[in-house]
């Protein structure tokens, strides 16, 4: 396998940072949605090389950081029982609920089983037909048609012994919830680049033209995400607020309909609570009542759990751009990626994450602004 | 004695009151495990451990470096070697990393009931070869038999002994700023190896664990006369932790250019895949070592001309500034801390 690495190349960055610079005329703050994104963009210090005119703001898009407490409270709750093997994607293990993490639950005992394929769950049911597996299944859109498969085979194929906890958001909402904001600083927005490979780029007309933003579906190498930043700032200036595909590579407008088609036959939207950002209408996906049978929460009546965030956690101001993670009281301090107290410190995708491994100083823990060369 | 007692700073350890996979990772929760458990615990008894891969006993005169590891690794064979080479040469390579000429190795197994004698003998049979490879003897051992879990269940500890001269002074405390910072070869092909293998990944690729003795290297590099301020080989944590651990045992920074590091194409496309940073992933027969500036010609011709550095190269140098903590240039121009990780890496979701 090779990887192609051309749009991580140094002296093409250049040529596009140089093109930002020269095209704006003043301070815009641009919000990446995606996990992803934030984390290369910190990884690779792409804010750092965009110089005064540019903000970026990290947005609320990392799966794992945006699963509710109470989601992680009831995944810990079935994984504790002992005819449960619950498999999860990796980077949910290490996500605190309000008593532990599911590796914690591993180390008690609990089937615990990281997977990386859905289906690996219901291979799993099949070959261990005693045990009750129960597959973890989070993300946004980009998850949900695998996710979606995984239950519509389970259901063709009769395993009884397979549910899922379902936690799935969605991208739209969310902007909209942040553009709405009294407070918002967002002037434009990169869009995730897989969501948008599944479910294409209309949604996000509407979105561009009620509240007069940019909206460019952008990818996750550091090129892709600086031809985002260019594309959003031509358009700022010139005073538009259009959606515009700079992932054109991956993206189509109409995205994967046979995906969707899958998700729609399995899913149905919902209103769900996000983690920093309280409870969104219709942000969620959650299983039709066709496929009731196979909704964990159900058998294993977890339901009823319900938990309040910690109120110190200041997500949704970061979430929303009008804090930085670094100017939250408890950053570094109280709260830390082994501590994390609300979302965006939970994943190395989350903003305050982010900012913690590869900012922070190492005498007070609070942000460090290092230099751009030696 | 209540159980608080025995805790003389349970605040990081209480997060964890059982152990988890995490503690055994090379990561943060292991350095804790240490510092707030095991030496308070241990007490007196502890008073001269150190964070060096090797403990250095002066025995009248002679000095006698002395490591013991555990080995605990699945899939036990796997693409360039299996848990019988680790079991020689990661105890080879502590003891290489004090500048020590390893003489002769303990070996003890722990099996678990049940396992084919068939398989005992395949990884036996690798230690031997590995063994002679590394000049070492297999001088004497143990074995016990535990009920059966895993299925596969083969552990092995080591413990080897080895001989240090008397001008050769290497440890993690005599970093300094201004020293360079050197890598033996390419990072990440053991981690990624056994993933491989472990998970079923299929990376269209023939990427082998890099597994091997440093001792002969070592040797090739203390002839040279050089400084050798500290060598470290990069094994669980990867070139991170080693680093890191270096950088805060020594008190100074440490700066690295991330294009100048070592990284195939096969580790670059999995971590790429999987989520997961090179700088993270582990190797078992790679090192870094930290020398003067005044040195670097010759310890770099020497690793040249020695097999066991495949792609010798500085990567970057000791610093005075951000003490304890170890910064990269990315291949962009911006700088980023590089930590070493809390626990095991995880692959992300997306």
């Amino acid at each position: 396998m090779k990887r192609f690495d051309g749009f991580a190349d140094p002296a093409l960055a250049r040529g596009l940072i140089d093109e930002i610079h020269a095209v704006a005329t003043r301070r815009w703050s641009i919000m990446e949605v995606c996990g992803g994104q934030t984390h290369s963009i910190i990884r690779n210090g792409i804010d750092q090389l965009l110089g005064a005119h540019i903000t970026l703001i990290h947005g609320p898009g990392c799966p794992v950081c945006v699963t509710s407490l109470e989601v992680i409270d009831r995944a810990l709750a079935i994984a504790r029982r002992p005819e449960v093997t619950l498999c999860s994607f990796g980077d949910m293990l290490r996500v605190p609920g309000s008593d532990g993490d599911l590796l914690g639950v591993r180390a008690e005992g609990g089937d615990v089983r990281v997977v990386y394929s859905p289906l690996d769950a219901l291979a799993i049911a099949e070959s261990e037909p005693d045990r009750q597996v129960v597959f973890f299944a989070v993300g946004f859109e980009t998850t949900a048609p695998a996710n979606a498969m995984l239950v519509h085979r389970a259901h063709d194929r009769g395993v009884a012994n397979l549910t899922v906890l379902v936690g799935h958001v969605l991208v739209p909402p969310a902007i909209e919830a942040i553009a709405a904001a009294d407070d918002t600083d967002v002037d434009a927005f990169l869009a995730a680049g897989h969501v948008c490979t599944v479910m294409g780029t209309r949604q996000y007309e509407p979105l561009a033209a009620r509240f007069g933003v940019p909206i460019i579906v952008t990818g996750f190498e550091p090129l892709d995400i600086l031809d985002g930043i260019r594309r959003a700032v031509v358009q700022l200036e010139a005073g538009r607020a259009e959606v515009d595909n700079a992932y054109a590579r991956a993206v189509r407008v109409e995205g994967n309909p046979t995906a969707q088609d899958m998700i729609e036959q399995v899913f149905e939207v919902v209103d769900r609570r996000w983690r920093g950002m309280g409870v969104l209408a219709a942000s969620g996906w959650g299983l039709r009542d066709t496929y009731r049978a196979f909704d964990a929460e159900v058998r294993f009546g977890v339901s009823a759990i319900e938990v309040e965030e910690p109120s110190i956690c200041q997500a949704g101001a970061v979430l929303k751009g009008t804090i930085k993670p670094d100017q939250c009281e408890a950053f570094g301090d109280s709260c830390t990626p082994r501590h994390p107290l609300g979302a965006p410190m939970v994943s190395a995708e989350g903003a305050c994450a982010a900012y913690h491994r590869y900012r922070r100083s190492p005498a007070n823990g609070s942000a460090v602004e290092l230099g751009r060369s030696r | 004695m209540t159980s608080e007692a025995r805790w003389s700073c349970p605040l990081p350890l209480r997060d964890h009151p059982i152990v988890t996979h995490g503690h055994g990772g090379g990561g943060q929760l292991g350095a804790d495990l240490v510092e707030h458990l095991f030496l308070p615990a241990f007490g007196a008894a502890g008073a001269d451990a150190r964070p060096t891969d090797s403990a250095v006993i002066d025995l009248g005169g002679r000095r006698l470096a002395f490591t013991t590891d555990s080995y605990v690794v699945r899939p036990l064979f796997f693409p360039g070697g299996s848990i019988g080479e680790l079991a020689v040469y990661g105890t080879v390579n502590d003891l290489a990393m004090v500048g020590a000429t390893p003489i002769a190795l303990s070996s003890a197994f722990v099996l678990e009931e049940g396992v084919e004698l068939e398989l005992v003998q395949r990884v036996a049979a690798a230690m031997g070869r590995a063994a002679a490879a590394a000049g070492v003897n297999l001088v004497t051992g143990d074995t016990k038999v535990i009920d059966a879990a895993s299925g596969v269940g083969i552990y092995i500890t080591t413990a080897g002994v080895g001989l240090v001269d008397d001008d050769v002074r290497i440890d993690p405390a005599r970093a300094r700023p201004g020293d360079a910072v050197i890598v033996s070869g390419p990072i990440g092909c053991h981690g990624i190896a056994v993933m491989s293998v472990r998970e079923g990944f299929d990376f269209d690729t023939e990427l082998r664990s890099d597994c091997a003795p440093l001792a002969d290297l070592v040797a090739a590099m203390v002839a040279t006369g050089a400084d050798l301020h500290v060598l470290r080989d990069l094994t669980r944590g990867g070139l991170a932790a080693a680093l890191c651990e270096i950088a805060s045992t020594a008190g100074v920074g440490i700066h690295f250019e991330e294009a100048s590091v070592p990284i195939p194409e096969a580790v670059a496309s999995a971590c790429a895949v999987l989520g997961l940073d090179p700088v993270h992933v582990a190797n078992e027969g790679t090192l870094v070592a930290i020398v003067d500036p005044g040195d670097v010609d010759r310890v770099l011709g020497a690793m040249h001309a020695h097999p066991g550095a495949p792609q010798p190269v500085v990567i970057g140098e000791v610093t005075s500034t951000h003490p304890g903590t170890v910064v990269s240039r990315t291949a962009f121009g911006a700088t980023r801390i590089v930590d070493r990780l809390d626990g095991e890496q995880l692959p992300r979701i997306c």
